[in-house]
């Protein structure tokens, strides 16, 4: 059993310490927007916060996160960061099969929230560790600055 | 509109192929229509007459509550489908952009056929819109008619008097308006037209603008859309597999003690497919599942395992490029023309397995009951798979039903021609022998070395030149494996040419006067697969760099060289110039940049870009992307940027780095740190410009992807001095910065 804080709830769920915090939201909590992808924290796609840190919740066991505060791509847009975000996403038409997004929007957010004006070089220092097959990265660079904007 | 791919699916079914319809409380218009030839249009009552030929088909639906539901016949996996065939939809009907919603259509040939594939349902080769393109038109002109008939009736008027905008129907001289959903009751009561009209295309307010924003972007940007690894249904258990080590081998025992000893796990059973065989691991989550895949103790049978290596098979077919193959072209006198010619350069060029490495990893969901299979899935080959299964599990095919989700990427592997994942989930659920639904998921290793690859290839040049430097004589000779042979696609190859195996190389474009194109097609054990672009995916990159290789040895501008080849070919040589003028050609570029430029058609659409590096200390820079492209009616301005934008970075991910190799039969590669893809970081900034064209829309979804290898090397070849002839540049010394 684990106590888990969760979008500023608290939960509990049964399960294994070991087990990766993705797998508690997606399987034990039906809290699927964080997606699987590699398993190894390569790919980016299961990134959620926690205590406001991007972070890759398929390499993370519930047993290291007890206690934080943990913020996924379900409530990220209840944050003035994260719905502007979401907004230049759209706007932008960012997402083609969108499978990665949830992770890309996240590591934005963490990005936006602690800089207000990223540069090139600081959104590929923040987010080159979240991959996307469709190569949507010139268009999540564009969404990135237009929520900057939007921001200021 | 993502959770009514599954809840909608019972409802769709359940209706009837008459006009008007009541699902649950909402009472829908459905709109069915005939294929694709308005002359033999018979309306709804095709069906109940016994017709065959023109089984109506069923495309859009209008409820009460003014919503347009557009049934999607093709899978959404990121090349913007849903939106292109809801914008020829809301064009013909006049619909409010925001009124349109999208599902994805359940398995059945009759109504949702592929036009372009003989009729079969799938996606795949860009066809999606090119085949839809009438098809989904008249579907919106069809329900408009029915729309304005009803409101005449109502308003006592001439049908021609009124106009529809925006999604709504108003009479300006009795100034009576109404929208869609108000008109539905009556519109239900009238017969489907028989002559449909559609729009001259300079009224067209949707098609050819940039105006309409895709219709899963908000779902997409929010977490909600549903993917198949997100289905979740009562009592569903999660199967973790573990395929065997090399290809070609077999279960010879399993200790699954330890596994089963781990909480969660279920059961453990070995499946076997006409396709593949392995052993899954069932449990309440992927976790104990994984768990207990990992504890698997597995024995294999190798007698028929396939054991060679990446060297060893590149140099059997360097060796078989020395020997004469089946003649795919034959133009003029080759042999003539080199004993004639000046001057011969010759060149080998050689690209590797590849992975399509979509984001979400292969999986399905199947539950079996009865007589019965309901399968949740991405599904791209509907008549393929439902066919595979139901022979699997010994059923009719229309016993076995498709509940369509998003599929988180694809680029050709969730369309395999054996259905090899679809037959693995149900076979899963087979040996389980669970009336539960069970979810099959691939890790990210699994669909790393599963195979089903992009053939390796080698391709062998030889060119002759007059005293002049012109080009007189052209030879190439491919070697590698049939994607099309072997399986239900056999039918394609015709006298031991695969079309696939030489497309781009027996139809060059260039105007060479003795041409020959020949293929030797190998048989080794790897699995392989179109993979986006298909064979375009390697010639385009061989060809393209070649002939850089002949303008250089011919002092000649690689631009220049192009378009006197292309004077036989006006649509590819208006393109190429297109991205020459974006790029600026003819402009010097600053010292230490340097850029290569490419030209290639595929699946109908014509495609040029520029690349342009800079060299630093820290490797060479690729800076930016201009490409042009000419793919008829641009039905969606912003989808072609798009597709262009991603087919450009998943053929840069196979030029910079990508390569499945094998070694004594083992894949090398198993997850992102050594099958490594393009990263934020690397990423050029991509210009796309639109050819205007009148023409038929030809597909998008794939013909960006071949000529960003051959542009960029070609691009390191002008700083450099020296060819690279093979792929991908990180195994041949070349640093990326």
């Amino acid at each position: 059993m684990a106590a888990l804080t969760i979008n500023g709830k608290s939960v509990e769920v049964d399960v294994d310490p070991d087990m990766p915090l993705l797998w508690a939201l997606r399987d034990h909590l039906s809290m699927t927007g964080t997606k699987y992808g590699c398993g190894m924290a390569l790919c980016g796609a299961c990134t959620v916060h926690i205590d406001g840190q991007p972070s890759r919740s398929c390499s993370i066991p519930v047993s290291a996160v007890e206690g934080k505060q943990i913020t996924t791509i379900e409530t990220i847009g209840d944050s003035k960061v994260g719905a502007a975000a979401q907004e230049a996403w759209i706007t932008e038409n960012v997402a083609q099969c969108g499978y990665c997004q949830s992770g890309q929007i996240m590591s934005a957010t963490a990005l936006l929230t602690g800089n207000k004006a990223p540069t090139d070089a600081d959104i590929d220092a923040a987010m080159s560790g979240n991959i996307c097959r469709c190569a949507t990265y010139p268009r999540i660079r564009a969404a990135i600055k237009r929520a900057a904007g939007s921001l200021a | 509109m993502s959770t009514k791919h599954i809840e909608n699916a019972s409802a769709r079914e359940a209706t009837s192929r008459r006009d008007f319809l009541k699902v649950g409380a909402v009472l829908t218009l459905a709109i069915y229509l005939p294929g694709c030839s308005p002359g033999d249009d018979k309306g709804a009552g095709a069906a109940a007459s016994g017709a065959t030929k023109f089984e109506p088909n069923a495309f859009v639906r209008i409820g009460a509550d003014n919503t347009v539901t557009v049934i999607s016949k093709h899978i959404e996996m990121g090349q913007g489908t849903y939106t292109g065939l809801a914008t020829l939809v809301a064009e013909e009907l006049d619909a409010a952009w925001s009124q349109i919603s999208v599902e994805g259509a359940p398995a059945d040939a009759k109504r949702y056929g592929n036009l372009a594939m003989g009729g079969i349902q799938g996606t795949g080769g860009s066809t999606a819109i090119a085949n839809s393109y009438e098809q989904y038109r008249q579907a919106g002109a069809a329900a408009k008619a029915m729309l304005v008939a009803a409101a005449a009736n109502r308003w006592k008027v001439a049908a021609g008097e009124i106009q529809v905008a925006g999604g709504v129907v108003s009479h300006a001289a009795s100034k009576k308006t109404a929208a869609f959903g108000d008109l539905v009751a009556d519109a239900a009561a009238l017969p489907v037209p028989t002559d449909i009209k559609l729009k001259d295309p300079k009224d067209f307010v949707y098609i050819g603008k940039a105006v309409t924003a895709r219709v899963d972007a908000r779902a997409k940007s929010t977490g909600t859309a549903k993917y198949t690894q997100d289905v979740q249904l009562p009592g569903m258990l999660t199967a973790v597999i573990m395929h065997p080590p090399r290809f070609g081998s077999k279960v010879k025992s399993v200790d699954d003690t330890k596994a089963r000893a781990i909480k969660g796990v279920v059961n453990v059973v070995t499946f076997v497919t006409p396709v593949s065989t392995g052993v899954a691991v069932l449990a309440n989550d992927f976790w104990s599942a994984k768990k207990g895949r990992d504890a698997l103790a597995v024995e294999w049978d190798e007698t028929n395992a396939f054991s060679q290596g990446s060297a060893e098979i590149m140099a059997d077919y360097r060796k078989l490029a020395k020997t004469p193959g089946a003649v795919a072209r034959n133009d003029g006198d080759v042999d003539a023309a080199f004993k004639k010619a000046a001057r011969v350069i010759e060149a080998t060029y050689e690209v590797p397995f590849l992975a399509h490495s979509s984001m979400e990893p292969l999986n399905c969901v199947v539950q079996i009951s009865e007589n019965a299979c309901e399968i949740w899935n991405g599904e791209q080959f509907q008549t393929l798979d439902q066919g595979a299964v139901a022979k699997l599990l010994g059923m009719p095919p229309e016993n076995v039903k498709f509940n369509m989700l998003f599929a988180g990427g694809s680029f050709g592997r969730r369309a395999n021609p054996l259905g090899d994942y679809v037959l693995e989930a149900a076979a899963i659920a087979k040996a389980a022998a669970t009336p539960m639904p069970v979810k099959m998921v691939w890790t990210r290793e699994e669909d790393t070395k599963g195979g089903f690859y992009r053939p390796a290839y080698v391709h062998q040049f030889k060119a002759g030149l007059d005293k002049d430097g012109t080009i007189v004589a052209w030879h190439q000779r491919i070697v590698g494996q049939s994607i099309m042979g072997g399986g239900p696609m056999q039918g394609m190859v015709q006298n031991g040419i695969d079309p696939t195996s030489v497309e781009g190389a027996a139809n060059l474009p260039y105007t060479i006067p003795n041409l020959r194109v020949e293929l030797h097609t190998t048989t080794i054990g790897v699995p392989i697969q179109w993979w986006r672009s298909v064979g375009s995916s390697h010639s385009a990159y061989a060809i393209e760099c070649f002939l850089d290789e002949l303008a250089k040895a011919t002092n000649k501008d690689p631009f220049e060289l192009r378009r006197g080849l292309l004077a036989n070919h006006p649509r590819h040589k208006a393109v190429l110039e297109l991205a020459a003028e974006k790029a600026e050609w003819s402009k010097p570029l600053a010292a230490g940049r340097t850029r290569g430029i490419a030209v290639h058609e595929s699946f109908g659409t014509v495609v040029a870009e520029v690349a342009e590096v800079t060299k630093t200390a820290a490797g060479y820079k690729l800076d930016r992307v201009v490409c042009s492209v000419d793919c008829g009616v641009a039905v969606n301005p912003n989808i072609i940027a798009m597709q262009m934008e991603s087919g450009i970075g998943y053929g840069l991910s196979a030029a910079l780095s990508g390569a499945i190799t094998l070694k004594g039969g083992l894949v090398e590669q198993s997850n992102f740190h050594q099958y490594t893809v393009l990263r934020m970081n690397q990423a050029p900034a991509i210009e796309v410009h639109i050819v205007p064209s009148t023409e038929k829309p030809t597909g998008v979804g794939e013909p960006g992807t071949p000529v960003i290898a051959p542009a960029l090397v070609n691009a390191l070849m002008a700083s450099t001095g020296k060819p690279i002839r093979a792929l991908p540049l990180s195994a041949q010394g070349i640093k990326m910065a």
